[in-house]
């Protein structure tokens, strides 16, 4: 049975929403905070996103719309270009092959998994700036920033599954 | 995965393999993206202005709201240091009527002196206050995303002030949007002096809030305290603005730190002084004026 058109417009739009808002996360991370010290640790919240939406909802974001984000990504955040798209992808298409693992898993370890993921991705992104700018990057830095992203995971997460019931449990 | 019948199982391998060949076609295009990035061509910089010029108005408007915050926490804070703060204030008024006076004089004299020595005085620079949209923050690059571009009359190349004290230069120029490359960033090389011994060097960010100072002659003694100012060489800012002091000399590393607070840039200033400006990749050329 097919909706009318209006439903079918009500459906793409909510199969938006994983795309939405990891756009909107590629944006509050670029946003100023004004708190003395938060830059230099400033987290990587769309990984949280694409990790989050790879598990539960693969279909709604693929590898594509992965690619695409980092491309904003780095364009907006002024990483060499390629990176965050490289690193999008890899995430996902990793992520989204192994989701059947945590399916009916704790909490926990989806949270392990996701430690593992951004590790991955954050030394990747390490490796490939330091290699375009033929320098190398702090390590400490990196590891702040990788700890700074994986302690934001708990409450995109739980975020991410409200947006989830509410909008998507049927879709 | 199981083939329930041979036209459907083909079609599920065709549609695998199509997804598999997708997936790699994307990764190759993001190692072409970043050479074609290293490249520096015009068609990755009209990407980023494309897409620059059009966050921009979405930033500007979900930057509000953060200074909004950032007010009140001030102002919270402000409130529990009012006395002392004025008292300090009462000081420093005190000590600044007398700079005054000094600079009245001082500049009485030299306007005198220029006078006699028919010099011919640099042309005034023109100004563009702007607000601060984005500050990108983390391990990898250093810099700020400001609502004004080429349309207002931002070019590559600017120097960006708060207050007095430099930030950084104009790194990328969209329509409405600029990006400022602050002097922590890791492709920063600022020529400058250290003000007490004229000893020049090349500030060099690295992504750390203290930039490093690079070439700096063996025999100078340089020591923590010391004001650190652009020399003008290479023509991308004019020479005597200040940057910020020295904050440590350990094992020949001499690093700075700036007078600028990241964290409290909600308006900068672009200054237009007339140079021609440079490149990251340029070397920077012998002094323009001798």
């Amino acid at each position: 049975m097919k909706g009318s058109w209006l439903q079918q417009l009500d459906l793409k739009a909510r199969h938006l929403l994983p795309f939405v808002l990891s756009l909107f996360l590629v944006l509050v991370d670029a946003t100023p905070t004004r708190l003395p010290g938060f830059a230099a640790v400033t987290p990587q919240l769309p990984l949280i996103a694409i990790y989050y939406w790879a598990v539960y909802r693969p279909e709604l974001l693929p590898p594509s719309l992965a690619f695409g984000l980092g491309l904003i990504n780095d364009i907006v955040v002024g990483t060499p270009l390629g990176v965050s798209s490289l690193v999008y992808l890899l995430i996902q298409g990793l992520t989204a092959s192994q989701r059947r693992f945590f399916h009916g898993k704790s909490f926990l370890v989806a949270w392990w998994g996701f430690a593992l993921v951004a590790l991955g991705g954050l030394g990747l992104q390490w490796v490939m700036v330091s290699m375009i700018f033929a320098r190398i990057i702090e390590v400490r830095a990196v590891m702040f920033e990788f700890l700074m992203t994986a302690s934001f995971y708990p409450l995109l997460s739980w975020l991410f599954s409200r947006a989830q019931l509410a909008l998507l449990r049927r879709a | 995965m199981k083939q329930h019948s041979g036209a459907v199982g083909r079609l599920a391998t065709l549609r695998l393999l199509a997804q598999r060949f997708a997936f790699l076609s994307l990764v190759m295009a993001s190692f072409a993206l970043m050479l074609l990035g290293k490249a520096d061509t015009l068609l990755v910089e009209r990407l980023r202005v494309l897409v620059g010029d059009g966050v921009a108005p979405i930033l500007d408007v979900m930057s509000r709201p953060a200074g909004a915050i950032a007010e009140v926490v001030s102002g919270v804070h402000d409130l529990a240091a009012l006395r002392a703060e004025n008292v300090r204030l009462h000081e420093e008024n005190a000590k600044l009527m007398h700079w005054q006076m000094v600079a009245r004089q001082l500049d009485n004299e030299n306007r005198t002196l220029r006078g006699q020595l028919n010099f011919i005085p640099d042309p005034d620079p023109s100004f563009i206050t702007t607000r601060v949209i984005g500050d990108t923050g983390g391990a990898f690059v250093h810099s700020m995303l400001i609502n004004a571009g080429s349309r207002e009359g931002v070019r590559k190349g600017q120097a960006v002030i708060a207050g007095e004290v430099l930030v950084g230069r104009i790194a990328e120029v969209g329509q409405r949007s600029a990006r400022v490359l602050l002097l922590t960033d890791i492709n920063s090389h600022v020529p400058v002096v250290i003000e007490g011994s004229r000893a020049k060097a090349i500030l060099t960010g690295d992504n750390s809030d203290r930039p490093r100072l690079n070439y700096l002659s063996p025999n100078t003694n340089a020591a923590p305290g010391d004001r650190v100012v652009t020399s003008g060489h290479g023509g991308a800012f004019p020479p005597g603005m200040p940057i910020g002091v020295i904050s440590s000399v350990q094992e020949g590393t001499v690093r700075v730190e700036p007078f600028v607070h990241r964290h409290q840039l909600e308006f900068v200033t672009v200054v237009d002084y007339g140079l021609p400006g440079v490149l990251p990749s340029d070397v920077p050329a012998e002094g323009r004026d001798r």
